[in-house]
């Protein structure tokens, strides 16, 4: 008899990465369906070119490195896509690509790869190629076509409803509001659609692959900062037109909450989700840029091992509020 | 009956408890001329000597092994029979000890029995002696002296008692067995005990996955004002001292602390069955019920069966293995102990032997930390047991125990949780080991 001896637990739960990052892959379909419906095709192979770029370069690095080939983990698969949501659909083939690149290779796999990240990597990457690229990045965002077939770009360029909030503040009317609500609006691929990430995340609530903190401090950070700062003055903003323009709900579900990027324990998640509302509102109403939410988000990244080690739970049987030490 | 109660955090393992749960326990008889293996060290504290030599004739219930250190618990043997040696032996803990082996005559020739029906309780005093005197120890696994635990520093006000019945390890069904089948012993045990500790509250928690034993017992303490039974709710690790404390009192007991600390006392539905024996028959503990269960056993089971009885005699009665078990545990899956070969005896702390299938007990590779936070979630000590694991990889002792982490009651709820199958709970109980030691 050849028996197998090894520590306890002797059972698992059936829970692996590759089902996690499959739940968050089929969290963000609705966002890529709506993506296609408003931008026609070209986002398709957009968001498939981002995703296959982001694999290989996952793959690559690990062989090159020699290391054990997990490319097919998913995590990589589900970072091409969230960097993809994060381009205009007027972006040149080589932007998915180049995007990948900073992503996988310089934001994940040099810090040590999957869950050694400290920044997350999709938007590490925006933020870069918004720095080496701005104008194509920033300025060409097109009106959704709602052409299927079309993998053309559309000459022009339009404004995104929180540019043009910027250049002139306006009230939102309510078509205004439910424009952005269902994504009928000029954006990033796979963040106009607020409804549809919605959808995914509430998918992923009742999965338990994340928890109601960070999307409901997040979002309630941002709707009420806005409203009380307003545009126009103290009391003025909208707060619906704030959370489902750009990419609060994106932010919300699917960035704030990257597992690798945000803190482990539900006081950490708090604060970091209040931090990024915060930094979100301040960004778009002071600062340079007219969308705030990845700024917010890189900027709260630095703070997470800090919230970890301060906000960790008080321990069972120790009075006093313990907080993680160094010795 | 009241609300079901429950600790935050846990988990929710398949219970697999349907195997056994419905099977009367069934006695084993050892066969003449087996051997019997008889570790001299089947609880916490000092191992005891042997009180026989090799050749000697023992008789069925005498005692063969004891000490004069305060904290011990003495051996006796469960056969009649000869002394046959006096060795080193494995234990189903993991480790080695000596042990007085006996041949069974098969005659079962046994000092004794005392009358059954005693008319009033002995003094406190006698209550003591008799259960040190049978060698009763914690039998939920730990195997703490229960004559030890039973009399706490008068500083400790003891104000309440619970009976553990929550058999939270998934396959197990002895204590649901036990209470099924014996239920009056069980609460005659648990007033006896309660008898030392006057104007205390007794508490009988049951998981709500035993609905007959509740309802059983629910009915035959009615009339007990001092008794409750309370509904714990089903999860992992709800039989936790400090969880199942907490469930019931809403007291934590404190780092490093004991439960008397905040005056309560534990003891497992088989201990107070076994306080009972002791205390009105002064029968000596000589046996236990053992769930047998998993996909290679060929019977699985709730068999009562002699201690110092091989594993591998057990398995031969009841019918062996339906295939090649791919690994053997002695203990429920999430904290038992895996073993390397049947040729070790039952002892008191024994409570199952699971025999896994490849595919039950296959445990898959570790993989990099995702920082999904289940782990935090879910341990029911409220530890970061993702940032634990990480001290402990880098030696980095201090901040191990800075962080809590001998406050670790080693459930496994992390490494089950663990999407990444990190080896959180096997690295920080390593970790826990060996700084305990150093302690010392």
């Amino acid at each position: 008899m050849r028996l197998v001896v090894t520590s306890t637990p002797h059972t698992r739960s059936k829970d692996t990465i590759e089902q996690t990052m499959r739940e968050v892959l089929l969290a963000l379909a609705p966002a890529t369906i709506m993506a296609v419906y408003y931008f026609g095709l070209r986002a398709l192979l957009i968001i498939l070119l981002t995703m296959a770029a982001s694999v290989a370069f996952e793959w690559l690095y690990q062989k090159i490195t020699k290391q054990t080939i997990t490319a097919l983990d998913g995590s990589a698969a589900v970072t091409g896509v969230l960097l993809a949501f994060n381009l205009p659909v007027s972006s040149p083939f080589w932007m998915p690509i180049v995007g990948s690149f900073f992503a996988i290779v310089i934001a994940k796999q040099l810090f040590g790869g999957l869950g050694q990240n400290f920044l997350n990597p999709a938007l590490a990457a925006r933020a870069f190629l918004m720095a080496a690229y701005t104008p194509l990045m920033a300025s060409r965002f097109t009106a959704p076509a709602r052409n299927l077939f079309s993998l053309s770009v559309d000459a022009v360029s339009v404004a995104t409803p929180l540019t043009q909030m910027r250049e002139s503040p306006f009230i939102p009317a309510a078509g205004d509001i439910l424009n952005a609500f269902l994504g009928n609006t000029a954006g990033c691929l796979g963040e106009t659609c607020a409804l549809a990430l919605i959808i995914g995340g509430v998918y992923l609530l009742i999965r338990r692959i994340i928890t109601w903190h960070i999307p409901v401090v997040y979002t309630a950070t941002v709707f009420l900062l806005s409203v009380f700062l307003g545009r126009s003055g103290l009391m003025t903003g909208n707060g619906l037109f704030e959370i489902f323009s750009g990419g609060v709900m994106m932010g919300a579900f699917f960035m704030v909450t990257d597992y690798a990027t945000s803190p482990v324990n539900d006081l950490g998640k708090i604060i970091m989700a209040l931090g990024c509302g915060v930094l979100t509102v301040v960004i778009r109403f002071y600062g340079g840029y007219p969308e705030g939410v990845s700024y917010s988000i890189l900027l709260m990244n630095l703070f997470v091992p800090l919230l970890d080690k301060y906000c960790a739970p008080r321990v069972f049987g120790v009075k006093k509020k313990g907080g993680a030490q160094n010795a | 009956m009241s609300a079901v109660r429950t600790f935050p955090s846990g988990v929710h393992p398949h219970d697999e408890k349907s195997w056994t749960a419905g099977k009367a326990v069934q006695t084993i008889l050892p066969k003449a001329g087996s051997e019997m293996v008889f570790p001299m060290s089947q609880h916490i504290g000092a191992p005891c000597e042997p009180l026989v030599a090799v050749g000697d004739k023992v008789l069925l219930g005498q005692k063969i092994g004891d000490s004069e250190k305060f904290v011990t618990s003495p051996v006796h043997s469960s056969v009649s029979g000869a002394v046959t040696a006096i060795r080193k032996a494995e234990t189903p803990s993991g480790t080695s000890c000596q042990a007085v082996v006996i041949e069974n005559d098969g005659q079962d020739q046994g000092v004794k029995p005392k009358d059954d029906k005693l008319q009033s309780l002995p003094d406190k005093a006698e209550i003591l002696r008799r259960i040190r005197e049978a060698g009763v120890v914690g039998l939920g696994g730990a195997g703490f002296p229960t004559h030890i635990k039973l009399s706490p520093p008068p500083e400790k006000k003891i104000d309440t008692l619970i009976v553990n019945a929550a058999e939270c390890e998934p396959y197990l069904t002895t204590d649901h067995r036990v209470m099924l089948e014996m239920p009056d012993r069980m609460i005659s045990g648990f007033k006896i005990i309660l008898s030392l500790f006057p104007g205390a509250k007794g508490y009988i928690a049951i998981e709500i996955n035993k609905p007959e034993a509740i309802e059983k017992i629910t009915k035959l303490v009615e009339k007990e004002s001092n008794i409750e039974v309370v509904s714990l709710k089903t999860k992992y690790p709800q039989g936790a001292e400090k969880q199942l404390i907490y469930a019931c009192t809403h007291r934590e007991v404190p780092s490093g602390g004991l439960p008397a600390d905040i005056g309560c006392l534990v003891d497992n539905v088989d201990t107070v069955v076994a306080i009972q024996r002791a205390v009105l028959k002064e029968r000596p503990l000589i046996r236990r019920i053992i769930t047998v269960s998993g996909g290679a056993a060929a019977n699985p089971g709730n068999y009562k069966v002699r201690i110092g009885m091989k594993y591998s005699d057990m398995m031969e009665a009841i019918g062996g293995f339906k295939s090649d078990p791919y690994k053997l545990i002695s203990g429920g899956p999430m904290m038992g102990v895996a073993l390397f070969t049947l040729d070790i005896p039952v002892i008191k702390t024994s409570s199952s032997l699971l025999c896994f299938t490849e595919e039950e007990g296959k445990l898959p590779e570790e993989r990099n930390c995702i920082r999904c936070g289940k782990c935090v979630d879910h341990c029911p000590m409220r530890l970061m047991p993702l940032d634990l694991n990480q001290y402990v990889i880098h030696n980095e002792m201090d901040s191990f125990v800075a962080n809590h982490g001998l406050d670790c009651i080693e459930c496994g709820t992390c490494s089950y949780v663990c999407p990444a199958k990190r080896y959180l709970a096997q690295s920080i109980r390593t970790a826990r080991k060996e700084m305990l030691a150093r302690r010392k």
